[in-house]
């Protein structure tokens, strides 16, 4: 199959920096693949050099299987940047100024960006100063401006990061919708694993300018060494001593009173991570067949595209639990509430 | 030179209404304002190309044109009278003590504060705006006519700049113009001349006048920014 897009060992030189090292990767129509890694591991370049922003020092990107200049990406791609930037004029004119440029007629674009501001949820924010509007705002402003463009790969760089809660929520949601019902093709960079694992399946990981890996979230994560917590921010990552038991499974002292299970064979110092809405809630104790259960106090309650988050401790660690609104309620969970958190011994994934 | 400064201020008054007085005042806006357009025409391209281009260099070029902004009017005002004069190299064209001569002087004179200010405006941009404005798909022009729009106060204040210094110098106009009455004459050359001969009240008039247009151009540019 012809793939969209494909990097063919793309490096890029700053100088004496190698910015990238060789990326290969395929993007295909319709995927929307996570970039993440930390600072620094050329998340951005590479997004740079999609978006013909950036010539490759050596390599190629190839579009539906020809060779592809800087300009020619520049039509088909867009790139949307971590730090809004917004043109020193009003929302109108910056949603419309991409279709300007692109020859749209006036009664077409002011369709699109009619659309694209609805999409955002800005409708009615026309006639504003665009350098007005705050942090957040701007964001959404700088992604409805992307979407109102017909562009086949959109681009996005750290797209949820400093944001406030409201405009998390609706940018979340949104990038959820374009990739799942609108197809369209994406590639978001993140440094945080959890955010890559709401928004798709499929991750490449960097590295110091390398592509590590590429393939589903978990594989990629299961493959990787290095503590992750330093640039995942990933919550329920645990580093502990394993121990093999008879049965197949694995003992994991995490502290001195904490010990869980997971399924197995492993010695020696590990890394796991429990995905927060796999950790099940009760007010009271359960008999369950999971192994790993454990009494706690909720710590803190949060808002997720929907969802709730809670920071439960349990005394010897802190685990965040997902669950939905519903259940919240249900449960009559507050802060300070004392909850029992269960999870199997195979949703314990190890690094 | 007895005269008081009250009095002074009440005859400038009446003498502004006088024939001779707007004349001067007309020719003055006349010729500063032709040597910016000029100026403005060549400086404000050139301003944005070398603010836009990385170029070998580029940093020698800005420096050499931030240096021109101190050269002192007299100087220019000399430097230009040994070209302009009958034994000059110029001097077939016929420029000394006629106001084209002033005006060419002031534009070379104002040419640097153009370049300069437009080509700071222009780098004062947030990189990222050029990135912006191409993943958004527009062409190299666009990209340019993008920028000159984002930097317009910057660019404003290039034109506005170079016409007070134009209508407010003497060097040049003097030496090169020669304030000859009727014909060459400008508000700056007619108030050294009136000064020196005393006519206190004519001079104070002339500087009102001088002044007035300076701060009403500025106000007006602010204005209009704010709108």
């Amino acid at each position: 199959m012809e793939h969209l897009l494909e990097l063919k060992g793309v490096t890029k030189r700053y100088g004496d920096t190698l910015a990238l090292k060789g990326v290969s990767l395929s993007i295909d129509k319709g995927e929307c693949i996570a970039l993440i890694g930390p600072n620094g591991a050329g998340k951005t370049t590479l997004l740079r050099v999609i978006a013909g922003l950036e010539q490759a020092s050596s390599g190629e990107v190839l579009y539906r299987g020809v060779k592809a200049k800087p300009s020619l990406l520049r039509r088909v791609a867009t790139m949307v940047f971590q730090k809004p930037e917004v043109f020193n004029a009003t929302v109108y004119k910056n949603v419309a100024y991409g279709l300007k440029v692109r020859g749209y007629s006036k009664a077409e674009t002011d369709r699109r960006v009619k659309e694209a501001l609805s999409m955002v949820k800005m409708e009615g924010y026309e006639d504003k100063q665009a350098k007005k509007l705050s942090g957040g705002q701007q964001q959404r402003l700088a992604l409805a401006r992307a979407l109102a463009l017909d562009v086949e790969l959109l681009l996005l760089d750290e797209p949820l990061s400093n944001l406030d809660s409201e405009s998390s929520t609706t940018i979340g949601k949104l990038l959820n919708w374009i990739s799942k019902e609108r197809r369209l093709t994406m590639v978001v960079a993140m440094h945080d694993a959890v955010e890559a694992m709401a928004l798709t399946d499929k991750v490449a990981l960097l590295m110091g300018g390398e592509l590590i890996s590429v393939g589903h979230t978990y594989t990629v994560l299961k493959q990787l060494q290095a503590p992750l917590k330093a640039f995942t921010r990933l919550e329920n990552v645990f580093i502990g001593e394993a121990t093999p038991n008879e049965d197949g499974s694995t003992s994991i002292r995490l502290s001195e009173r904490l010990t869980i299970e997971a399924v197995g064979k492993r010695t020696g110092r590990v890394t796991v991570f429990i995905r927060p809405e796999d950790v099940m809630v009760s007010k009271r104790p359960v008999e369950l067949s999971a192994r790993n259960a454990f009494k706690g106090r909720v710590l803190e309650i949060s808002d997720l595209n929907g969802a709730v988050r809670l920071k439960v401790d349990t005394g010897k660690a802190l685990f965040t639990v997902q669950i939905t609104k519903k259940s919240l309620i249900e449960l009559g969970i507050n802060v300070g509430s004392e909850v029992f958190l269960a999870f199997k011994a195979s949703s314990v994934y190890f690094l | 030179m007895s005269i008081g400064f009250v009095e002074g201020l009440m005859q400038a008054i009446l003498l502004m209404a006088d024939p001779a007085v707007m004349e001067i005042t007309l020719r003055s806006i006349q010729v500063s304002g032709v040597a910016t357009l000029i100026a403005t025409l060549c400086g404000l391209p050139l301003g944005v190309v070398i603010g836009l281009t990385q170029f070998k260099g580029k940093r020698l070029v800005k420096a050499f044109f931030n240096a021109l902004l101190g050269v002192p009017t007299v100087a220019l005002g000399l430097i230009l009278y040994l070209f302009f004069s009958r034994s000059g190299p110029l001097g077939f064209l016929r420029l000394l003590y006629n106001p084209l001569g002033i005006i060419i002087g002031q534009a070379l004179l104002v040419v640097p504060i153009a370049i300069s200010l437009t080509l700071n405006s222009i780098e004062a941009l947030d990189p990222q705006i050029k990135d912006l404005a191409k993943t958004l798909g527009a062409s190299r022009l666009q990209v340019s006519l993008t920028l000159c729009r984002e930097a317009k106060g910057g660019i404003l204040l290039a034109v506005i700049a170079s016409f007070n210094k134009a209508i407010a110098e003497l060097g040049v106009a003097l030496m090169i113009g020669g304030n000859i009455k009727g014909l060459t004459r400008v508000l700056t050359t007619a108030i050294a001349l009136e000064t020196a001969k005393g006519e206190i009240a004519i001079s104070i008039a002339l500087t009102i006048i001088l002044l007035s247009i300076v701060f009403a151009l500025n106000l007006a540019v602010n204005l209009l920014q704010k709108g």
